[in-house]
């Protein structure tokens, strides 16, 4: 269960992060940020299996030197079609309301899903993941590599994008989120920042992918039901408040913790069976409910500040 | 110097705000804008700091120069670039930011210089006991000297300020007042928004005033103070010298404002 809580949670985190950046920075709320997930996974799984970009150039390199430079190339093609897909489908949107603009991105779901899936075809592509099953030995759990990389990760990124915002970029960036016209007025380039926030954003989806379509599940790769899974990530943002780093992770651990362990309960007692198997993948959803209802903007949202 | 020349702006292709309004604000020089709401003075401003986009407003016809050049299509980013900055209408901070973060929000056009912030603080010594506190919980004194600091750390050669006497005390006014003084003396030529006329021409060395889009009048401020209409109809002065009240209809020179939507 821890396993399954870590790797889970790791993945939650991650898609929450890079959907609070783009939220943060531009205050766009970014439906598509699921199907970029599986879009950057299905890049890497291009790169590191299908075209072998740039391992086929690399002679007898290592394995794991192959993989990591291929998934280097998809990250930053990731990265490109994030700055491309702001600049066709967000731009024209700059200044229109936080609706529009999640519409718009709704839209943009449905379209990268439709394009990627049509790419994919109907087999799971695989990553070549060279990880292999090696495991930590603490005593008293095992837990896989794979695992472990992947909270480390999620840690790394997470306070390395935290110090970001706390910068002098990052300091636009919220200004242009707060009030994009009051932040223009400052001379903030907001079609600029707009840029960075997707690119990273999409790059930030694209880790979170390859994590999504190699570790927790145990999944054999990228398919067409990625995107989907990742569409779970929303109550981990949602817990969290929509605007805070901290509280993404925070989130992300605490719904991967909540799925995993009525996981395990329901697979413990049959007598709760009537639930139905998978009942696990509601929960988040239901915790999603009570969130916003108790507490809506999240445990580490900001509040509105209104002057009375 | 900036210089607005004939300019027409249009909102939503169809309602025409200005009218062919054509301005000097020469450098060093407080130059004061005045009219009721509705003249297009905001309109002016979002023309001259390139803001028109977002409101759907098109300069259909003139243009603004600034020191010779043509900058009527310059990006808003590029104009503060170039010293033109503004503060805006009803203030805008940052309210979920800290006072210091707003600073460096402004200031990110010139990069991040530390004595620029501490000349902005030695301007407005309040806001830096507060500079680690949440913007938004400032009172609205303290928010207006934050929004002007914030764009004094663009270090501008043309200050644009709309409405800064909004929603505060007469006393705080004069505060602002005399801020606006101060910067205009360490070398910044002021753009004056106000309604608050008094306030405006007090400090300005030139005026003009709008309505419906266009100047109807503008010269020294002693001139305008003395002027008969401005008296009444800026300054609700006069206009009783005969013993009761006047009908508009006698005293005004140029076209009353006629506007009969609420």
């Amino acid at each position: 269960m821890l396993v399954d809580w870590l790797s889970l949670g790791s993945i939650y985190a991650l898609l929450a992060v890079g959907f609070v950046i783009i939220f943060k920075s531009t205050q766009v709320l970014n439906f598509a940020h699921g199907a970029l997930a599986a879009l950057g996974a299905f890049l890497v799984a291009s790169m590191a299996t299908i075209l072998q970009i740039p391992g086929r150039w690399m002679g007898s390199a290592p394995v794991w030197l192959k993989w990591t430079s291929s998934a280097l190339v998809a990250l930053a093609a990731a990265a490109l079609i994030g700055l491309i897909l702001e600049r066709l489908f967000i731009r024209p949107m700059l200044g229109e309301g936080l609706f529009s603009v999640a519409i718009v991105t709704l839209g943009l779901d449905i379209v990268i899903r439709t394009v990627s899936n049509d790419f994919m075809g109907t087999n799971p592509r695989p990553l070549g993941f060279p990880g292999g099953t090696a495991s930590l030995d603490l005593g008293w759990v095992v837990i896989p590599w794979n695992v472990v990389v992947s909270v480390i990760v999620t840690l790394v990124a997470v306070v390395l994008i935290a110090t970001f915002f706390l910068s002098r970029t990052g300091v636009a960036m919220r200004a242009t989120a707060f009030d994009q016209e009051a932040a223009r007025a400052q001379g903030i380039n907001v079609g600029r920042i707009f840029s960075l926030a997707w690119a990273i954003g999409s790059v930030m989806a694209a880790v979170a992918g390859i994590f999504l379509s190699v570790f927790p599940r145990r999944s054999t790769g990228v398919d067409t039901a990625t995107a989907f899974l990742a569409f779970a990530a929303f109550p981990a943002i949602i817990l969290g408040g929509l605007d805070s780093i901290v509280g993404a992770v925070v989130g992300g651990y605490a719904i991967g913790l909540a799925q995993a362990a009525v996981t395990e309960f329901l697979s413990n007692n049959p007598s709760f069976a009537f639930l139905g198997s998978g009942f696990g993948g509601v929960v988040p959803y239901v915790l999603m409910l009570l969130v916003l209802l108790i507490k809506p903007y999240g445990l580490f949202g900001t509040e509105e500040i209104r002057r009375v | 110097m900036l210089a607005v020349e004939n300019l027409e702006v249009v909102y939503n292709d169809v309602v025409l705000v200005l009218r062919g309004i054509s301005l000097e604000v020469p450098d060093g020089s407080v130059v004061a804008l005045l009219g009721a709401n509705g003249a297009g003075k905001t309109t002016t401003l979002r023309a001259i700091t390139g803001l028109l986009d977002i409101h759907e407003g098109e300069v259909t016809k003139g243009r603004v120069t600034w020191n010779g050049e043509n900058i009527t299509d310059l990006d808003p980013s590029r104009r503060v670039g170039l010293g033109i900055s503004q503060v805006m209408e009803t203030r805008r901070i940052f309210g979920e930011m800290t006072v210091d973060e707003n600073l460096t929000a402004g200031g990110y056009v010139r990069g991040g210089d530390t004595v620029i912030r501490d000349k902005v603080y030695s301007l407005f010594p309040q806001l830096e006991e507060r500079r680690r506190s949440v913007a938004g919980y400032l009172s609205g004194g303290e928010q207006q000297m934050l929004a002007i600091g914030r764009a004094m750390m663009q270090q501008p050669d043309l200050l644009i300020l709309d409405e800064p006497s909004l929603g505060l005390a007469p006393r705080l006014v004069q505060e602002v007042r005399d801020i606006i003084a101060e910067i205009n003396e360490q070398g910044t030529s002021v753009l004056l928004i106000e309604q608050n006329a008094m306030m405006a021409l007090s400090i300005a060395h030139h005026g003009y005033i709008m309505e419906t889009g266009k100047l109807v009048m503008d010269g020294k401020p002693e001139k305008l103070l003395a002027d008969d209409d401005v008296r009444e109809f800026y300054l609700g002065i006069g206009g009783e010298g005969d013993g009761g009240r006047r009908s508009f209809r006698d005293v005004k020179h140029y076209k009353r404002r006629k506007r009969w939507l609420s």
